[in-house]
């Protein structure tokens, strides 16, 4: 069940990003409780899916309702482009689930 | 700025790889936690915004389960669930005590 619905309040619209959609994550250094890591601040990465609508954590820590409810994604990077060293394979991935008021499109190069 | 909490991609030596059992009382923290979120007293998200208000060197002396309880204390506190002069009480007793961990 869609966690909205499960909490008995109204769920946002849409998502508005779709897969395989490229993104960048806002590159924001702000106070507050953020759950958006500061290393994937300001990188490109993929849509790799809708999650679902969820209370805002950044509402929530300072125990207000979260409300609207914000979409979380699924999405993918390339480690290469996380790590300026990586040195791993050149195909690695790295999945981080983050909301959609932290993420901005991205038009094509 | 990165928040002192906050180290992904920071270097962070070797990981210890020895199992660690926890102690009675670290398992009462975890415990506490869980019932104060099922009575809708404290959420999570607040208990997370707590410890990353602990300040960085109170934050990096402090084991795992010592800062969630601090933070804890700071959030019960703040809410008006207990006064520091309760909680000072309570503490007090409880160094009275013979046996510390009844």
């Amino acid at each position: 069940m869609n966690a909205a619905l499960a909490a008995g309040v109204a769920a946002a619209a849409t998502c508005a990003y779709a897969r395989g959609e490229r993104i960048r994550v806002r590159k924001v250094d702000a106070p507050g409780h953020i759950r958006t890591p500061h290393y994937i601040r300001g990188k490109i990465g993929v849509i790799e899916r809708c999650v679902g609508f969820f209370k805002n954590p950044e509402e929530l820590a300072y125990g207000r309702s979260g409300e609207p409810l914000r979409a979380l994604y699924r999405v993918r990077f390339l480690q290469s482009d996380v790590w300026d060293d990586y040195r791993g394979g050149p195909g690695d991935t790295l999945d981080i689930d983050l909301y959609e008021h932290w993420l901005e499109p991205v038009t094509a190069p | 700025m990165r928040a002192y909490h906050d180290l992904g991609g920071l270097s962070a030596g070797t990981v210890p790889q020895e199992e660690h059992e926890l102690q009675l009382w670290e398992k009462r923290v975890e415990a506490l936690l869980v019932l104060l979120t099922r009575k809708h007293i404290l959420r999570v998200d607040e208990n997370r915004r707590g410890l990353e208000s602990l300040g960085g060197e109170v934050y990096h002396s402090l084991s795992y389960a010592e800062r969630r309880i601090l933070a804890m204390s700071n959030n019960l506190i703040l809410k008006g669930i207990f006064s520091v002069d309760e909680l000072a009480t309570k503490l007090a007793q409880i160094d009275r005590r013979q046996d510390p961990l009844p």
